[in-house]
């Protein structure tokens, strides 16, 4: 990414005056073609662009492993481009875009495309992830070799939206991505027992007369592919676990050293199967938004670290495809504008700034072999930063969001945070709370 | 009154009381040479059906007939919705044509409640997915106390599809509001998880439908589709009927007093035996007859409180 990723112009230099890295004593960042040159107090440097920082907190740019870009396919729904401007108001620098497009990208062809949209819009380092089986239908492998030599240097590949289903299938691509150290990311579903699912089943999915999407068939799958990943000696990456089970199963995986990891959606952390009331499908996702004992569970892990990391799993839709019946919508939320407010939210007491770095910038950018990004804020390291005010508090509006669909399940929730600027290789892809292309 | 029914929760004691006494002064009219009031005249219930259902859609064509409204009867099939029309354009359709109530059934669990947030009318649940049939257990509760006299206190036993059924949910709602004591049986796999949990601290349940006959004032049988056994509910419809369906030798273990429900349709020889169904517990034409009352008194107090 990083060679392909080389800016078009050089960088205009800018002075951040008075950030607090990690929220830690306020200092000066000197950015310069690219890096950062300099950091200390009652810096200058003549030309050079001033932030004013007083008072915000500078993260290392936010990485998401897991984000629905929709193109090419479902232009509609969003572009790699708005994507992109949602990304890096919410304060991200890199993000990873699922394969599940039309066509799929299952081959190096298609994860080039997508690679340069990113750069087109150059807001955000966008890294495709490619399809473990061809046209994700589960049946034979992609060329995945191919999609890891191409342009794209394809690291993580997921059928996400869909599990490798086949326990052979699956052993065989966790094996088979080892050559180039590859990691498969699972959307851990077990389709036979989640046949017509609609909701979480439970309490609220009886009383509501939808079929239920039960915790044990995501246990069965994490619980399956640790065991292969153990046996095969791999590295597997779990994609948005949703209930305790699910996270006792990797807590016990990682004591028996397996190479697991394993993410948590922000709304899967503040968000329980009751908003299903009154059938709203804005509320429907998948998996399915699950009880207040996941939520803890989740909460707990992801502060312990047995969750490794925060992942949106941005889906935008159409209005045509939410406002409809709930059994006829279409599963999933918008997550990138709003992930960094909903960690702060439900987290940073248990975290702190370090560990909202660890669990949204360095860990990811680690699992998902982007080795440009996630670094801590020091002389000589990229200059993806974001800067953040904490004390900022503002209300969601689903009409003035960048991204190109509405369904946001936080409208007119108020949250704390608010990303102030964000810069990509040095250059601002957020000032002032608004994105500057 | 209540602007919507959308679901048996909707009612509180007073307001089903209310919408069963008015049943039953509107069952009057039946008898009566002319069977028509006045009340809605003018106003206008469109019958919004996206499924197969003609005796609801009648009963409730012919409630709102005798109250003397227009009835506009829209049919999923052969309309503008096998073009791909969304409920939302076709709420605003009906919206536009000045539709006063809908009556809506709909393959979808919640899709009245996604109606009324779109149109000003009134809507009226006929049946949403697997989630309720309010007037149902409307007309079920009315036959229960016209002939047993009260609801309060009665031991109710709902046998059958639990799981997929709208009027076991809606009559364990009503019921528990109107202090009948309910027990589902099912076998295992037909009955949700938890649902006593889920949905009452009344509620009991049991897989031995011998054992709760002789404490039943009412067996209500529900509807189990042939198709269940292919996704492995139970074996085999054989199976079922020797386990849960209700036969004459099992209908002798009711108390002498008790009757025997079903909302129709009726699968004879699977949930309920053919002399069972024709015997004299059985209220099933009952129900039927009371179906038109306690839906004329639903739109009428749906409709009728508020000035044109």
């Amino acid at each position: 990414m990083s060679a392909a990723g080389v800016p078009r112009k050089r960088n205009h230099d800018f002075l951040i005056k008075g950030a607090r890295p990690l929220g830690r004593e306020s200092t000066d960042l000197l950015i310069r073609d690219g890096v950062i040159a300099e950091i200390g107090s009652g810096l200058s440097s003549a030309g050079a662009g001033i932030v004013d920082a007083d008072g915000l907190v500078a993260l290392p740019g936010l990485v998401d492993m897991h984000v629905h870009l929709r193109e090419p396919g479902r232009e509609d729904a969003e572009t790699v481009e708005t994507g992109s401007r949602a990304a890096a108001l919410g304060g991200f620098t890199a993000v990873c875009a699922m394969p599940n497009t039309s066509p799929v990208a299952d081959s190096a062809g298609v994860v080039e495309q997508v690679l340069h949209l990113g750069l087109q819009a150059g807001l955000v380092d966008v890294q495709p992830i490619g399809a473990v089986t061809v046209g994700q239908a589960g049946e034979r492998l992609a060329e995945l070799a191919a999609m890891a030599d191409s342009a794209a240097r394809v690291r993580v590949f997921s059928d996400d939206g869909y599990c490798v289903a086949d326990p052979r299938l699956m052993r065989r691509a966790l094996e088979y991505v080892k050559a180039f150290d590859g990691v498969i990311a699972q959307h851990a579903e077990e389709a036979r027992l989640t046949a017509g699912a609609q909701m979480h089943e439970g309490d609220v999915a009886v009383r509501l007369g939808l079929p239920g999407w039960p915790s044990v068939a995501e246990e069965t799958i994490i619980a399956r592919d640790a065991l292969l990943a153990e046996h095969v000696g791999s590295r597997l990456h779990v994609c948005h676990v949703s209930t305790a089970g699910g996270v006792e199963i990797i807590r016990q995986a990682k004591a028996r050293g397996v190479r697991i990891t394993a993410e948590a959606t922000p709304h899967h952390l503040l968000l329980t199967d009751v908003r299903a009331t009154g059938y709203d499908p804005v509320f429907k996702v998948s998996p399915p938004l699950r009880t207040d004992a996941d939520l803890a569970a989740l909460r707990a892990a992801l502060a312990e670290g047995v969750i490794d990391i925060v992942a949106t799993d941005h889906a935008p839709h159409t209005v045509e495809d939410k406002e409809c019946e709930w059994a006829q919508a279409r599963p999933g939320m918008l997550g990138l504008e709003t992930a960094l407010s909903i960690v702060l939210e439900v987290a940073f007491d248990a975290l702190g700034w370090d560990g909202i770095a660890e669990r949204m910038s360095r860990a990811p950018a680690r699992i998902a072999g982007l080795s440009d990004h996630g670094h801590d804020l020091a002389v000589g390291a990229p200059a993806h930063l974001t800067l953040v005010d904490p004390t900022a508090r503002w209300t969601v509006d689903s009409t003035s969001l960048a991204s190109k669909s509405r369904n946001t399940p936080y409208a007119g929730m108020t949250l704390p945070g608010r990303v102030v600027a964000t810069f990509l290789r040095g250059e601002p892809t957020v000032l002032d709370g608004k994105a500057t292309r | 009154m209540i602007r919507h029914l959308l679901s048996a929760a909707d009612l509180d004691v007073d307001r089903a009381t209310l919408v069963l006494d008015t049943a039953a002064e509107l069952a009057n009219l039946a008898s009566q040479e002319v069977k028509k009031l006045p009340t809605l005249r003018g106003r206008t219930v469109v019958n919004l059906f996206y499924e197969d259902s003609t005796r609801t859609r009648i009963s409730f064509e012919a409630a709102a007939k005798r109250l003397s409204a227009d009835v506009i009867n829209f049919s999923a099939r052969g309309s503008s919705v096998s073009k791909g029309e969304s409920l939302k354009d076709t709420a605003l359709t009906l919206q536009a044509m000045g539709a006063d109530a809908v009556v809506i059934r709909h393959p979808a669990s919640g899709a009245p409640h996604r109606l009324a947030e779109w149109i000003d009318g009134r809507v009226v649940n006929a049946g949403d997915g697997t989630h309720e049939h309010p007037t149902q257990a409307l007309l079920d509760a009315y036959t229960m106390r016209e002939r047993l006299g009260r609801i309060a206190g009665l031991r109710v036993a709902i046998v059958g599809d639990v799981l997929h059924s709208r009027v076991a949910r809606s009559n364990v709602s009503l019921l528990a509001t109107l202090g009948a004591r309910v027990t589902l049986v099912a076998p295992p796999t037909l009955l949700p998880l938890g649902i006593e949990r889920a949905l009452g601290a009344r509620l009991r349940t049991s897989f031995d439908l011998d054992a709760v006959l002789p404490e039943s004032d009412v067996v209500m049988l529900l509807r189990v589709q042939r198709e269940r056994m292919n996704e492995a509910f139970f074996p085999s419809a054989r199976e079922y009927a020797r386990c849960y369906g209700l036969d004459t030798a099992r209908m002798r273990r009711l108390p002498q007093h008790a009757i025997v429900m079903h909302p129709g349709p009726m699968n004879r020889g699977m949930e309920i035996a053919p002399d069972v169904a024709d015997s004299a517990r059985s209220t099933v034409v009952d129900q039927v007859t009371n179906g038109v009352s306690v839906r004329m008194a639903v739109l009428y107090l749906l409709l009728g409180g508020s000035a044109k």
